[in-house]
């Protein structure tokens, strides 16, 4: 069994999702291989290898889109490398890369996945419909290679210790008019603290705040006092409280925090798919049948705005 | 300016989904439009006001012949649909899916966009846009939060892990965008009216040159089961001293 994996880095490292792909790869296949779209292959190939892989199949991107790119790269090389599985992180590239590939190698496509299993030639992925309430399986049937989007977070990375990947470049690559998307700048948001996906505690807010302004108020501090990450409901990121990047749920990222502070969240299907692994949940909402107490360690049936000021004080008072 | 607007028909997202035996999703009865599509639909009405001419097309791909959410977009402004409806669709997959609406593009005549939503709300496999772009050798243009047209490209905001990158693509092109990108405005009385008598092309597969060969299922759900359930705990009032219960739980797990 040989598995691919759709690399993305962050900066001069491997994203964490594609570590994440890695270590289950290795658990089921005795050959797991990346293929890479971005100028910096090289920085990639030693943490890659400690997470088990072997080789690097690397096309530079330059101005173009990853996806694009990705998916002409994995297109040029399957059929001299007969991958079994080609494995895509939920994200925007991953997304951009798994769709432009089943296109042009006519395979279709699971996505969301959130667990896989491989049972001799049977491959199943897992994945939570209806806001995480039902787990369905689904396997392929047809010729591989099969071709699977897995939402981050839904397996541990774990390195084994291996030596650096082999970088083996590839070019020449055939973009056809995919190829003229052209970035012309990027913009990167400034973020203080710890990442959302990797912090061990998040405060959330949502349309019960009433404003922006409240945001920053009693989400932004709390988190802070908490050394934490700050999150936010859809309805919140729609209305332009607060930048896309702070979204959790189906759409948003999927975070599991030690603890997750609800503040002002309805609890939507959508909202807890993104937030319903984390170990512990507390709640603030003022309408009691709010479904995000269903899934609450400790709900608070109360205003935001009397509870939060009250906690961000005694919190403050501790030092 | 001829725009083409994706639009999915789903059930009401507020009703609880559910499977058919066969564990496709149920697309019974009433179908509404897509919520996430009606940002597609605002953003082709305004770009076709802007260059003063042209259509916007709606394309949309149902099991069950349904109308009313492809009637909702024609009431907010849209000139025309093409509705593909066939048993041969039931349980389609997205590359299927997409198969099915790059012809329907095809058949809308001279396009010089389509627009779509980043994902649907009740599949949200989310892979349909730059799958209909391939199929087409046209670029993409994925998760716009802001959209422009100028000199004969399309230029956005497309949405990333850490921000937004700026991005330009020459038209023709696909674009999908996310929720939020316009506000989609309300059909008016008038608008309802003229919906009715507004051209639906239905089409079936065979029509659009698509036979059983590129419909054939090749993913099979195989098991369905409950998500383990996570259990409520404690839920107090607050009667001015809730906070204190706050700290107490945030030492309990030694976080502060
Ligand atoms: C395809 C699709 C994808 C989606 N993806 C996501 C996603 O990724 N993430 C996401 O979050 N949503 C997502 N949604 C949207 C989701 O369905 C909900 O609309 C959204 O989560 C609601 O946000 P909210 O809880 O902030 O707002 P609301 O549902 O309006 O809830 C506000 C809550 O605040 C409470 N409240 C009001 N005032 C106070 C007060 N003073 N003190 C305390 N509580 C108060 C109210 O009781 C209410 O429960 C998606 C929807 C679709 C269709
Ligand atoms: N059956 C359909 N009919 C029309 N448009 C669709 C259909 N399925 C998907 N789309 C479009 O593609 C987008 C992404 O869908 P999906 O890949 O299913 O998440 C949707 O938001 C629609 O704009």
């Amino acid at each position: 069994m040989k598995i691919w994996i759709f690399a993305e880095a962050e900066g001069d490292a491997p994203s964490t999702a594609t570590l994440e792909l890695c270590t289950k790869a290795r658990e089921l296949a005795d050959t797991v291989e990346c293929v890479y779209a971005g100028s910096n292959a090289d920085a990639l190939a030693g943490p890659l290898g400690e997470y088990g892989v072997t080789t690097l199949y690397a096309a530079d991107v330059g101005d173009r889109l990853v996806g694009v790119v990705g998916a002409a790269a994995i297109a040029a090389l399957v059929d001299e490398h007969r991958p079994d599985i080609i494995l895509f992180a939920q994200t925007y590239d991953g997304r951009d890369a798994i769709a432009r590939l089943s296109a042009r190698l006519d395979r279709p496509v699971l996505t969301n996945g959130s667990s896989l299993t491989v049972d001799g030639d049977t491959v199943k992925v897992g994945t939570a419909i209806f806001g995480g309430n039902t787990l369905v399986d689904a396997v392929f049937e047809g010729p591989k290679p099969y071709l699977a989007a897995i939402r981050p977070k839904s397996f541990s990375a774990e390195p084994a210790g291996g030596g650096a990947a082999a970088v083996v470049p590839v070019s020449g690559l055939e973009l056809g008019r995919a190829g003229e998307a052209t970035v012309l700048a990027r913009h990167v948001e400034e973020r203080e603290g710890p990442k959302l996906e990797e912090a061990s505690i998040v405060v959330s807010g949502g349309r019960g705040l009433g404003s922006a302004e409240a945001y920053e108020q009693l989400v932004e501090p709390l988190a802070k006092l908490l050394g934490g990450a700050s999150g936010a409901s859809r309805a919140i990121v729609d209305a332009g409280w607060v930048p896309y990047s702070k979204q959790v749920g189906q759409t948003g990222k999927t975070v599991k925090p030690k603890v997750y502070i609800a503040l002002g969240i309805s609890g939507a299907t959508q909202h807890m798919v993104g937030m319903k692994g984390s170990d512990h949940i507390i709640a603030v909402n003022k309408d009691g049948e709010a479904p995000i107490f269903s899934v609450a360690d400790l709900g608070i049936v109360g205003d935001v705005h009397k509870v939060v000021p009250k906690l961000l004080e005694a919190l403050q008072a501790r030092g | 300016m001829n725009v083409v607007v994706c639009v999915k028909q789903i059930p009401d997202p507020a009703v609880p989904g559910e499977l058919n035996p066969d564990h496709t999703l149920k697309r019974e009865g009433k179908l509404i439009l897509d919520e996430s599509d009606s940002y597609g639909v605002e953003m082709a009405l305004q770009l076709r006001d802007a260059a003063g001419e042209g259509e916007v097309i709606l394309v949309s791909m149902v099991p069950n012949q349904e109308v009313s959410g492809l009637r909702q977009a024609l009431a907010m402004g849209a000139d025309r649909a093409i509705l593909v409806s066939d048993d041969a669709l039931h349980g389609a997959d997205a590359l299927t899916t997409a198969k099915v609406l790059a012809r329907c593009v095809e058949r809308a005549g001279a396009v010089d966009l389509v627009l779509a939503a980043t994902e649907s709300t009740d599949g949200y496999t989310g892979t349909v846009p730059a799958q209909i772009a391939e199929l087409l050798g046209w670029p993409s243009l994925t998760f716009a939060k802001h959209v422009e047209l100028a000199d004969g490209k399309a230029q956005i905001q497309r949405q990333t892990e850490a921000g937004y990158d700026d991005v330009v693509a020459p038209l023709p092109a696909v674009v999908s965008v996310t929720a939020g990108v316009v506000e989609p405005r309300y059909p008016s009385f008038k608008g309802i009216m003229a919906a009715k008598n507004k051209p639906v092309d239905q089409v079936t597969t065979a029509d659009l040159g698509l036979g059983p060969d590129d419909l054939a299922p090749r993913q099979r759900i195989v098991n369905v089961a409950a998500a383990p359930a996570r259990q409520a705990g404690e839920k107090i009032e607050d009667d001015g001293t809730a906070h204190e219960r706050i700290v107490a739980f945030l030492e309990e797990l030694k976080v502060v």
